[in-house]
C-alpha cells in the first residue's frame, strides 16, 4: 500500500522536524547561488536565526519574474559539471525559465513519482503508457524516470498520433495510462469512431490525469469511459514537475510530499499566510533539491490545504483540486498560455489593428483557442488573398509563439468591445 | 479606366446594410456588386457612379475599403456577349481573377466588370480585337 511507509505515515511531530532540518540544509545550500546569497545579502538575512517552520515567513519571496531575471544560471547552486538535466517551462520569446538538476535531484524526483503511482495502485507488471510530450515539458520524462523506478514496463508514446495510441495500448496491453484529462475525452471519441470500447478492447485500470486543472465531473466521465480509476496528479516544472501533488485512493484532495515540499497557503494580494482550510496562492519551498533549491517560490495556482486526518493513512497533508490562477496565464490542452505572449505576437505583425479578443471554447471534448482579430483599415487592398494570407500569417506566428495552433479570425475595426487600458481579454467559455 | 471599391465585411447579418447605408446617405448610386467571401469574412466589391466619394464617406466610417483600376468592358447582351470577349482573354493569355457582369440596357448593352493582372496591358488588347471599356465619367452617365 506504501512506496516508503515510514515516511509517508511519519508522525507529525517526527515531519515538521524532518522539514526544518531539510530547511535549515536547503537555506545553506541556496546562499551558494548567485542570485539568492545576492537576495539574502541585501534584505540582510542571516540564516542562523531560521531556528523554526514559522520563521519561514522572514524570508522572501522567489517569483517566476526572479527566475527570468537571474535567467539562466543565477540559481543554480553548483558547478556546471555537477548539474544533468534541464527543464524549462512553456514560453519561447525570452520568457521562459530553466530549471536544472543534479543525478541525485533526479533519483529524488523519480522517486516522488514513483511514489505517487504506487498510491494510485500502478505496480510491477503493469504496463504503463506515458501519453503526454516529452522533452522540455516535465511531464513525459518526470513520469517516465519514476515509472521505471517504481518498475512498471513503459512505453513513452508521447502525446497526439491518437490511432497510434490506441494500437499501442491494444498491442501491449496496457493497464494505466497518464493523459491530460482533456485529451482523455477527445481519444475516447476515436475509440468509438474505430468501433472499439476502451472497456471491453483494453486493459487498462489506471488512468492518471494532470497537466491541467479539471472538475470531478471531469474525472468521473473519464472512469465511466475507461472503466478506470482516475487519479489527479499536480506539479510545476520549478518544483520538478509531477510528483508534486497526487490523490490516493480515497479521492479526497492530492498529498503533497511535505519530506520534500514545504507548501504555505498565501493571500496573493497581502502575501499574508492563510490559515489551512482558507483558499489562496499555493508557495512552495523545495526541502530535497541541491542544483536548484528555490525558497517561498509562488506558483500562482489557487488551492486550499485540507489540514485533516486521510483515512489512507498517510500524514502528510492534501490540497484541493487547483481552483484557478492568482495571474491571468491558462491552459489550453496542457500547454501553458500567457496572455501577453499573444499580445506581443499580434502587435508585432503591422497588419493587425489595436484591438483582439482570444475565447476559448469546449466543443466536442476538444478544447480550442478562437483569436479574433481586428484588422487594420489602411492595410486592405480589396483582395480576399490577401486577408487569407494574413489569417494565415496570424495563425503561423502564434503557433510558433504558443506551440499550440488557434483559429484565427479577422473581424472589422471597432468591432470588438473595446478593452479597458491594457488589459488582454480572455474569454473563457470551457466548463471544468 | 474605371474604379472598382472593396469592403472588407464580416459575414454577420447586418455587415452589408451599414455599407449600403453609408452609400446612400453620400448619395452614390450602385451599378453593380458582388460579395465573396469564406465563412466569417469576405469582400464586398462594388462599382460606383462616384468611386471617390464612396471611398471617402467609407473611410469616414473607419470601414476598411480600398479604391483601384478595374475593367469595364462593354458587351452585347445577347447569346455570345461573354463569350466575344471571353475568347479574347483566352486566346490571349489573360487570367481573369474576378468577374461579374451587368445589364445597362435589355437586350442591347451590359458590362463585363473584370479584374486581370495587368490591367493596363489587357486594355490594349481589348482595343485592339474592337472592344470598349468604360471609365468612371461613362459610368457615372450611364
Amino acid at each position: 500500500m506504501f512506496w516508503e511507509r515510514q515516511i509517508e505515515t511519519m508522525p507529525v511531530k517526527e515531519l515538521r522536524r524532518l522539514q526544518l532540518r531539510r530547511l535549515k540544509k536547503t537555506l545553506r545550500q541556496a546562499a551558494r547561488s548567485p542570485a539568492y546569497s545576492k537576495i539574502f545579502k541585501a534584505r540582510r538575512i542571516s540564516l542562523e536565526k531560521i531556528r523554526s517552520l514559522d520563521d519561514l515567513k522572514y524570508l522572501p519571496f522567489t517569483t517566476k519574474e526572479d527566475l527570468r531575471e537571474s535567467f539562466p544560471y543565477g540559481f543554480v547552486t553548483m558547478p556546471l559539471e555537477k548539474i544533468v538535466r534541464l527543464h524549462s517551462s512553456s514560453g519561447t520569446t525570452g520568457r521562459a525559465t530553466a530549471v536544472f538538476h543534479s543525478s541525485k535531484d533526479l533519483e529524488g524526483w523519480a522517486n516522488l513519482v514513483a511514489r505517487c503511482m504506487y498510491m494510485a495502485g500502478v505496480r510491477k507488471g503493469d504496463v504503463f503508457q506515458n501519453m503526454v510530450g516529452y522533452g522540455l515539458f516535465t511531464g513525459g520524462l518526470g513520469f517516465q524516470y519514476g515509472a521505471e523506478r517504481l518498475g512498471a514496463l513503459t512505453i513513452p508514446s508521447g502525446s497526439g498520433n491518437s490511432r497510434r495510441q490506441i494500437g499501442l495500448m491494444k498491442d501491449f496491453g496496457t493497464t494505466v495510462i497518464h493523459i491530460i484529462p482533456s485529451y482523455a475525452l477527445l481519444l475516447w471519441k476515436l475509440f468509438g469512431e474505430m468501433g472499439l470500447d476502451p472497456k471491453k478492447d483494453t486493459k487498462l485500470r489506471i488512468a492518471l490525469v494532470g497537466a491541467e486543472p479539471h472538475s470531478e465531473a471531469t474525472r468521473q466521465r473519464i472512469e465511466e469511459m475507461y472503466g478506470v480509476d482516475a487519479f489527479n496528479s499536480y506539479g510545476l516544472s520549478e518544483m520538478n514537475g509531477p510528483g508534486v501533488a497526487f490523490e490516493c485512493p480515497e479521492k479526497a484532495g492530492m498529498h503533497f510530499w511535505e519530506d520534500d515540499f514545504l507548501v504555505e497557503v498565501i493571500d496573493p494580494k497581502t502575501q499574508k499566510v492563510l490559515p489551512d482550510g482558507e483558499e489562496g496562492e499555493l508557495v512552495f519551498t523545495t526541502l530535497n533539491r541541491e542544483a536548484m533549491p528555490l525558497i517561498r517560490y509562488r506558483s500562482k495556482d489557487l488551492a486550499t490545504i485540507f489540514p485533516e486526518c486521510c483515512r489512507c493513512g498517510r500524514t502528510h497533508r492534501r490540497i484541493s483540486r487547483i481552483k484557478g490562477r492568482s495571474d491571468d496565464m491558462f491552459i489550453l490542452k496542457g500547454v501553458n498560455i500567457f496572455p501577453l505572449q499573444i499580445d506581443t505576437t499580434l502587435m508585432n505583425i503591422p497588419e493587425v489593428g489595436t484591438n483582439y479578443v482570444v475565447i476559448l471554447e469546449r466543443v466536442n471534448f476538444e478544447d480550442r483557442m478562437i483569436v479574433q482579430v481586428e484588422v487594420r483599415p489602411e492595410i486592405f487592398k480589396g483582395d480576399l488573398w490577401q486577408l487569407e494570407n494574413l489569417q494565415r500569417k496570424i495563425t503561423d506566428a502564434l503557433r510558433s509563439e504558443l506551440l499550440v495552433t488557434p483559429k484565427v479570425e479577422l473581424v472589422e475595426p471597432d468591432s470588438l468591445p473595446k478593452s479597458e487600458g491594457k488589459a488582454v481579454r480572455v474569454i473563457d467559455r470551457r466548463e471544468m | 479606366m474605371a474604379h472598382q471599391i472593396s469592403v472588407f465585411v464580416e459575414n454577420k447579418p447586418g455587415r452589408i446594410e451599414r455599407v449600403t447605408g453609408i452609400l446612400a446617405e453620400a448619395s452614390v448610386n450602385i451599378r453593380a456588386f458582388t460579395v465573396s467571401g469564406t465563412y466569417e469574412y469576405g469582400v464586398m466589391k462594388l462599382l460606383v457612379d462616384q468611386p471617390d466619394k464612396a471611398l471617402g464617406a467609407l473611410k469616414a466610417h473607419g470601414i476598411p475599403a480600398n479604391k483601384r483600376e478595374i475593367l469595364a468592358v462593354l458587351m452585347e447582351d445577347r447569346p455570345g456577349g461573354l463569350h466575344r470577349i471571353a475568347k479574347v482573354f483566352g486566346q490571349r493569355k489573360i487570367n481573369m481573377e474576378d468577374a461579374y457582369g451587368f445589364v445597362i440596357e435589355d437586350k442591347k448593352r451590359a458590362v463585363l466588370v473584370v479584374d486581370v493582372e495587368k490591367i493596363g496591358e489587357a486594355e490594349k488588347i481589348l482595343k485592339e480585337e474592337g472592344l470598349s471599356t468604360l471609365t468612371d465619367d461613362e459610368i457615372y452617365s450611364l
